[in-house]
């Protein structure tokens, strides 16, 4: 039932407690108290899916009394705010037959907790709801738990966005990394430079997020302690700015004429930044996350090393041949300018390798698998007194025959040879789902349930790897996400109660 | 609005005047002046052509860059004069609402429907032909049905002339897939002539229906989209080791016990109801029923019918393959065969026989003491011979064909010359043809197409790529190769992923099998299979991208 081991958790094995009353009548005590904050009850109703059984709600009942409230503790307000890198996630679950308890610092342990409690509600074959006396300490293990979506390759509509945020919660993930632009397409639509869209989209019209649709986004992400944060990558991956931003691009030249071509973002240009500055004081102010991902990664030389322009500016630089000089130039200088708008940012590990160098609070997203071993880079990332992500081994786009959920959740992310400070450098990981086979039509199947493999990864204990353990849980979890409407494909043979039925 | 617009104001008139003509006579097809047609060969290579978006692409394709025009209002799909099928003939009749329905959407076109035409010609009529005496319109679709058809399409009416009903189902979608919509929301064809013939008689889809349970919705969901590229064949993997949802009617115990639910059968009523909706679609619905391996869900709802495994000189508890010592083991098959022969109106049945594992065969004493008797000796390949002769025999009896997997013929049991063998083996598939042929049995290609076998990127064209002729064989031989299938077993398919995880990587093989041997180019089959898999996701078929870039109308997210 749980999906995930909770780190201090005893379950009694007589069911005590049944839950008859309709939600919408509970009244939330813990709303009057000072300093305490009140979650919406019909948000609770929704999350339990409490359907509510007839013969359930009968007068001889076999079992206790009936208990009608899970109360909500919160110590620290802040239910306007956004969660970050560090809220606290905690939570404490006390089910007796007294009373049903919740009790968290923040709203988020409290989202946290929740979730929780509803995958502790079972329901027996009359119809009736009942939940064990149950006492769960829990807290997650990395701080940074990520999904990346990919909106450039295929398009996703909102609303597979807005699902896969719901799916995230049921999964403990914190944060959605949304890839939103690269070279096949520019669906975001931008107030400063609307022509970026207009002209990159695959549609300009139907292809796009407005800017309503990226406040719903991160509005609905943070109802679910989720933190949305965006990446605009450049230099490279950006062939889907170039015709809605001229002379943003480099020109590429065959021999000594322009081959019609373009490469990265022209990094000698005084315009360039000029339009970053710009673009980026935009998307500062639209994502409320302290954290940009500012990309970086795979940029390819061959423009710049055939333009004439940029090989003199090498020269006059001092740069010689090593074009990663030159990237590092322009990316130091995109560092400067988010910084000027007070952000953080979340680079790929090229710019690490690349011996760019980065403000020392940067976060280096390692994604390689092969060209160093990924743990040799978390450890050399991490030595060089930065924060460190991992995606490598969670590429979950890279499908193949068989149960490859296994190998995900077998990876642990701090196996690397380091000091204690070092693992600490490690905030977590991300999922990644790259779209270029990848669109509204597969993307929930695909990612669900293989993601919470990572996502148990990444919250449990990392005691908690038992395969067989792990496969049965899961198995069942996926069932209860086709409960919830969730589209996500089978483990292996078998079935669930509730089969998917949404066609 | 340019140029463009204003050629469009200006020809109204004379598109209007066409309109009215057509509201006040039917116009014929026959004695009509031929309009001036430029029918150019057609170059795949070109781009320029809406029949970019043709798959499979069609034996021979004439056609011409003169547009016509259609208008959903007036447009019609009918009965031709000379047609043995009529307003009687309900498989046309549905099948005409349903392709128009493709073609033009359900409620889009009564808005537009007053606009006036652009300067273009119309095409007023779809008049479909049926030549045979004997149309076929209550019949089911058979290995020996004629799929032929021929298209012309030319101001006013377009005609569609096929032999039987199937080929005007294939000629139906043919049509629908030339017709598009141009910017302004006009529905165009360019004019055309097309001649077109399936390369193989048998194309098929597996679907396992006992690994997981397939909703019926999600059955019929991709017997559409099987129709929309001309597959004929549903293997109905029905049942297997792990779960038995087919409700049987002598047996009802069998599902009682051996389904993973009573919410995960299929009634005598969903069988129906498979059958009829893929014969609308000229598909013909082929079952299989494993044995004698294969068979652990049929344990449970039928005592004594495995094999009760021995571990030392007790029985362990778990039973093996079906027992073939036994009489009542022949009885059962007997009633129960008659049952499957009478609901499934194919001529065919498949009757497995795949990976039978001797292991419980050899743990159990009476089948042991068997064998002695037989004079088998050890061979427990004979064993399996021995039983599946008899199933043979019996499902003969009830003037059935069979198709069984290559096991049943690698194993030299004595098989009747009709029996058509389905090659699986991936390692050596080639080489099995040719014995298979060259035994002179008639095989069915499967190996090179379990879709199931997923990886990154894009494995159609590996599909793409096979020649199921590509074996050495006389020309004898290759006639004996009826077809393929492309099968999706279900380890870890169910309904949530089926529909992209099938399609169009099927598509592949569905071209494969119903193209001419020639028909190879890859760039020119990925532009036409990305704008199919677009047409799929407007007919409702949620088929999974072939690469980055997008559909016009992409799939709700729900």
């Amino acid at each position: 039932m749980l999906n995930r081991k909770l780190r201090n958790a005893f379950t009694l094995e007589t069911v005590l407690l049944i839950l008859t009353q309709p939600w919408e009548e509970q009244s939330c005590d813990c709303c009057s108290a000072p300093g305490n904050c009140c979650l919406n009850p019909s948000t609770l109703t929704q999350k339990l899916h409490l359907g509510g059984s007839e013969r359930g709600r009968g007068n001889e009942q076999p079992w206790g009394k009936p208990c009608t409230q899970l109360l909500v503790s919160v110590a620290t307000p802040g239910c306007d705010g956004f969660p970050s890198l560090d809220s606290k996630e905690s939570y404490k679950l006390s089910i007796s037959e007294d009373s049903l308890l919740l009790s968290a610092d923040a709203v988020w342990g409290a989202l946290r907790g929740l979730e929780t409690f509803s995958q502790l509600v079972g329901r027996d074959e009359d119809g009736t709801y009942y939940v064990n006396e149950t006492e769960i300490v829990d807290f997650p293990r990395f701080r940074h738990r990520g999904l990346l979506l990919d909106t450039s390759r295929h398009y996703l509509p909102l609303k597979a966005i807005l699902q896969t945020l719901d799916v995230m919660a049921y999964n403990k993930f914190n944060v959605f990394h949304w890839h939103i632009v690269d070279d096949p397409s520019f669906p975001y639509e931008s107030v400063t430079f609307p022509e970026l869209s207009r002209k990159g989209a695959f549609n300009a019209i139907t292809h796009v997020y407005t800017a309503s649709d990226v406040k719903a986004v991160i509005e609905y992400a943070r109802l679910r302690g989720i933190r949305v944060i965006a990446e605009f990558d450049t230099p490279g991956h950006t062939l889907s700015w170039g015709p809605g931003a001229p002379g943003l691009l480099t020109p590429c030249y065959s021999g000594k004429n322009l081959s019609g071509t373009y490469g990265p973002i022209n990094p000698i240009l005084n315009s360039t930044y000029e339009f970053v500055t710009r673009f980026f004081q935009e998307v500062s102010a639209v994502f409320p996350d302290f954290f940009l991902h500012l990309g970086g990664d795979e940029v390819d030389f061959t423009c710049w090393k055939s333009n004439p322009k940029i090989r003199a500016f090498m020269q006059e630089m001092g740069f010689g041949d090593d074009f990663t000089k030159l990237e590092s130039f322009y990316i130091q200088r995109l560092l400067d300018i988010i910084s000027s708008f007070g952000k953080g940012y979340v680079v790929w590990q090229e710019v690490f390798d690349n011996g760019v160098k980065v403000r020392p609070d940067t976060i280096v997203h390692v994604w390689k698998e092969n060209a160093t071993p990924y743990m040799q880079e978390m450890a050399q990332v991490t030595k060089a007194g930065y924060r460190a992500l991992l995606s490598a081994p969670w590429y979950l786009n890279h499908i193949s025959y068989g149960q490859d959920w296994m190998e995900a959740y077998q990876v642990e992310p701090l196996k690397f040879e380091g000091s204690p400070e070092q693992k600490d450098r490690v905030i977590g990981g991300e999922a990644c789902m790259w779209g270029e086979y990848v669109d509204v039509t597969n993307l929930t199947p695909r990612l669900w349930p293989r993601a919470g493999a990572v996502a148990e990864r990444l919250w449990s204990n990392a005691t908690v790897r038992n395969l067989q353990d792990a496969y049965v849980r899961l198995a069942s979890f996926r069932c209860e996400l086709l409960r919830r409407g969730i589209q996500a494909q089978p483990l292996f043979t078998g079935y669930c109660d509730h089969e998917f039925s949404g066609f | 609005m340019g140029l463009g617009g204003l050629l469009v104001g200006l020809f109204l008139v004379s598109a209007v005047l066409v309109g009215t003509s057509v509201r006040h006579g039917v116009p014929r097809a026959e004695p009509e002046p031929e309009p001036e047609l430029e029918l150019a060969e057609w170059d795949p290579a070109s781009g320029a052509f809406p029949e970019d978006s043709l798959w499979p692409l069609p034996q021979s394709l004439r056609t011409s860059p003169r547009q016509l025009q259609l208008a959903p209002d007036r447009f019609q799909i009918v009965h031709g004069a000379g047609s043995s099928a009529g307003p009687a003939c309900a498989l046309l009749q549905d099948a005409f609402r349903r392709y128009y329905e493709y073609m033009f959407g359900y409620a889009r076109w009564l808005q537009r429907g007053r606009k006036g035409l652009a300067a273009k010609p119309e095409l007023a009529q779809l008049q479909v032909v049926i030549s045979s005496p004997e149309p076929g319109c209550n019949g089911y679709p058979q290995l020996a049905s004629s799929e032929a058809y021929r298209l012309t399409i030319t101001e006013p009416v377009a005609v569609l002339k096929a032999d039987e009903v199937w080929g005007a189902l294939r000629g139906l979608e043919t049509f629908s897939q030339l017709v598009h919509e141009d910017d302004y929301g006009s529905f165009l064809v360019n004019a055309s002539e097309i001649y077109d013939f399936p390369r193989f008689a048998h194309r098929g889809i597996l679907l396992d229906t006992s690994r997981h349970y397939l909703p019926l919705k999600s059955i019929l969901t991709n017997l559409d989209a099987m129709a929309f590229n001309k597959f004929n064949v549903l293997h109905w993997h029905v049942v297997d080791d792990q779960s038995f949802p087919y409700q049987s009617i002598y047996f009802p115990e069998l599902s009682n016990k051996g389904a993973y639910s009573y919410n995960h059968i299929y009634t005598p009523t969903d069988v129906h109801l498979v059958i009829e909706y893929a014969r609308l679609r000229g598909i013909r619905v082929i079952p299989e029923f494993d044995t004698p391996g294969h068979t652990q869900s049929w344990g449970q709802g039928q005592k004594d019918l495995l094999t009760p495994c021995y571990s030392g000189k007790q029985p362990s508890g778990s039973f093996g393959p079906v027992n073939p010592i036994l009489n009542t083991t022949y009885d059962f098959m007997t009633k129960f065969f008659k049952e499957i022969s009478s609901v499934f109106p194919d001529d065919y049945i498949h009757l497995g026989g795949d990976e039978v594992s001797f292991a419980c065969w050899k743990s159990n004493p009476e089948v042991k003491e068997f064998m002695k008797k037989q004079g088998f000796g050890i061979d427990y390949a004979k064993l399996e011979s021995y039983y599946i002769q008899k199933i043979l025999d019996i499902v003969s009896s009830y003037n059935k064909g069979y198709v069984v997997w290559q096991e049943v013929f690698d194993n030299k049991a004595q098989l009747k010359p009709d029996t058509v063998i389905e090659v699986w083996m991936g390692n050596n598939y080639v080489q099995e043809l040719s014995s298979v042929t060259g035994a002179g049995f008639t095989a069915i290609l499967a190996a090179p197409w379990y879709l199931d076998y997923i990886s990154y990127g894009q494995d159609w064209k590996k599909y793409y790529s096979v020649e199921p002729l590509d074996f050495p064989g006389s020309e004898k031989q290759k006639k004996l190769v009826i077809g393929g299938e492309a099968c999706l077993w279900g380890e870890f398919v169910d309904a949530t992923n089926l529909t992209p995880r099938l399609w169009p990587r099927a598509s592949a093989v569905g071209e494969r099998l119903w193209s001419s041997r020639n028909v190879t180019d890859l760039n020119d089959a990925y532009k036409r299979l990305s704008n199919h898999r677009c047409r799929m996701l407007s007919r409702g078929i949620a088929a999974e991208p072939v690469f980055v870039g997008y559909c016009a109308h992409e799939a709700r997210g729900r």
